[in-house]
């Protein structure tokens, strides 16, 4: 039988590729230019027994997925940057409690409540860091309509394989735009469920790290009883000061994330012409279409460009950047802000090449002219 | 630069024109299994008077998903045509509602007009249908995919009950931008 495909934009696919996931709850409040995830969840939850709840605000539905997951469901909620800045308590609550969830930030400029309905890129450091305490983060940036759909999967294969939030950022420009979505047949792409506890409820402990840096979780409210808090806490899931019990949990949770097995695991970028390349734009998101354009327009022009194209924002691509860095003569970062990854490239880059920036904040999506300047400026 | 042609329907908000976009994009990356990209206006700029939709259709996947230099634009009223009609490559054409553009604005590439509005309530005997009307006839004008293709998609659009008002329309459209274009 032939593939299912339509034409959608990129806030549908994500909710279309949450529901291929197994996405079985979605808590939110509505917020530009996100609303469609809910929209399309709210249609399609209750065909699948699923459950959909609009909540009194976007703390409330940070704390409805947080439970939901507790409970057993996969489970996701859609935003904006504001609405990640209103949640970044609950966010931290996750991380140290280690609940699976997926958080969509469909981004759009700020601080506060900025231009609600044009483009951003500006919330890739709150991504990382938009919760106080030490914390790993998982952070996904698809940059086209197909691939907010398997992104979405990935995070969800993400957040139940590392028992963690994971965020998916993409921004008002491949949010709304449509392109044409070939949907997967179930079982083409993979799908991860949490791993349930392989002990009896009496022998169960939530933390339990023989099982290895991420140990097995129940379903809250099933035979097996934990408790949950958002104290550094023993193998048992209560509350401790121990010292070499909160150093140990405090290092694991950031080792299974950036240990080198997980991050080999996590870690996605794609290239396009860097084989050869002496100049690399690193471009993430819509703005990594403007790149590509530029790329194929630099090429023409016989400048040796290429594109370097982190999928998994967070971890940063550390290795891959390295190599690139002793490779190219400069490399180019264009973002829809300020300069904020620009720094983490920096870190890396900074003793081998030459570095660019070129930024964009007045709501409209930077155009490959302004990256190809920059590239020339650069070089 | 890879193949891309690029296309801009603006007219007032209500006329169906973003619908008209994403019915040309679902004829060339759906029916024809080209590659497209739709977008429209969106927030502040699409609640007041003027709105557009644009559509990207290549051979290969669209990368830059707005327009660069549009190819081709149709304009409904006097406002989208001031607003929107701008940016349009030299030697592509402009086609506006020749009943409410007065004064299109003048540049580097070919301008045609016909009476869509009045084809919709005259012809037709419902307004509604002047987007399809006009995409009919902005596919006539730029070839940019297959009549059939144009049409199948217009009719896997509508309900069943409207389906042969729509076909009236898409064909009303085409044939007489063909009309024009043959002088």
């Amino acid at each position: 039988m032939a593939k299912k495909i339509a034409l959608l934009q990129g806030n549908e696919a994500c909710a279309h590729g949450a529901l291929y996931a197994g996405c079985n709850f979605f808590g939110g409040y509505p917020i530009t230019p996100s609303t469609e995830v809910a929209e399309v969840m709210s249609g399609e939850l209750p065909k699948v027994g699923g459950k959909f709840i609009q909540m009194e605000d976007e703390i409330g539905a940070m704390a409805s997925i947080i439970g939901a997951s507790l409970a057993g469901s996969k489970a996701l909620t859609a935003t904006s940057g504001p609405g990640v800045s209103l949640k970044q308590e609950l966010i931290g609550y996750a991380c140290i409690a280690e609940v699976p969830c997926v958080i969509i930030n469909v981004m759009r400029g700020g601080p506060s409540t900025g231009m609600p309905t044009g483009p951003g890129q500006s919330d890739v450091m709150q991504a990382r860091w938009g919760t106080h305490g030490d914390h790993a983060a998982i952070a996904l940036c698809p940059s086209s309509c197909q691939e907010i759909f398997s992104e979405t999967v990935r995070a969800f294969n993400l957040a139940e394989k590392y028992r963690m939030p994971v965020q998916v950022l993409f921004d008002e420009i491949v949010g709304h735009m449509r392109e044409r979505i070939v949907f997967p047949e179930p079982g083409e792409l993979e799908v991860i469920d949490r791993t349930a506890p392989s002990v009896p409820p009496e022998q169960y402990k939530p933390f339990d790290t023989s099982f290895g840096d991420v140990p097995p979780l129940a379903a809250f409210g099933s035979d097996y009883r934990f408790h949950v808090t958002g104290l550094n806490k023993a193998e048992d899931g209560f509350p401790t000061t121990k010292a070499e019990l909160v150093d140990a949990e405090e290092r694991r949770q950031i080792r299974k994330v950036e240990g080198a097995e997980a991050r080999a695991d996590i870690e996605l970028n794609e290239e396009y012409m860097t084989e050869d390349a002496e100049v690399v734009i690193f471009a993430y998101g819509s703005t990594a279409r403007s790149a590509r354009y530029a790329v194929n327009e630099l090429r023409e022009q016989g400048i040796k460009a290429g594109l370097f194209r982190p999928i998994t924002l967070w971890p940063f691509p550390e290795k891959r950047v390295a190599e690139l860095g002793e490779q190219v003569k400069a490399m180019v970062v264009a973002e829809m802000n300020l300069g904020q990854m620009v720094f983490e490239v920096e870190r890396i880059v900074k003793n081998t090449c030459k570095l660019g920036l070129v930024t964009r904040v007045d709501g409209d999506p930077l155009t490959p002219t302004q990256i190809i300047d920059q590239v020339k400026e650069v070089l | 630069m890879a193949e891309r042609y690029e296309l801009r329907f603006s007219g007032a908000g209500g006329q169906g024109l973003i619908t008209a976009g994403i019915i040309l994009a679902e004829a060339a990356s759906i029916i024809e299994g080209r590659h497209a990209v739709q977008s429209q206006s969106y927030g502040p700029e699409a609640r007041g008077g003027a709105s557009k939709s644009e559509v990207i259709i290549g051979e290969a996947p669209i990368d830059y998903p707005k327009a660069t230099i549009v190819d081709a634009c149709l304009a409904m009223t006097q406002e989208a045509a001031d607003k929107y009609a701008v940016g349009i490559k030299k030697g592509g054409v402009l086609l506006v509602d020749s009943d409410f553009v007065k004064n299109p604005p003048q540049g580097d590439y070919k301008i045609y007009s016909l009476p869509i509005m009045r084809t919709a309530k005259v012809d037709v005997g419902r307004e509604i249908v002047a987007n399809v009307i006009a995409l009919g006839a902005m596919i006539a004008l730029t070839d940019v995919v297959k009549r059939e293709s144009g049409e199948q998609a217009v009719l896997a659009k509508v309900p069943e009950a409207f389906k042969d008002l729509n076909k009236k329309a898409y064909s009303l459209g085409f044939d007489k931008m063909k009309e024009v274009l043959a002088g």
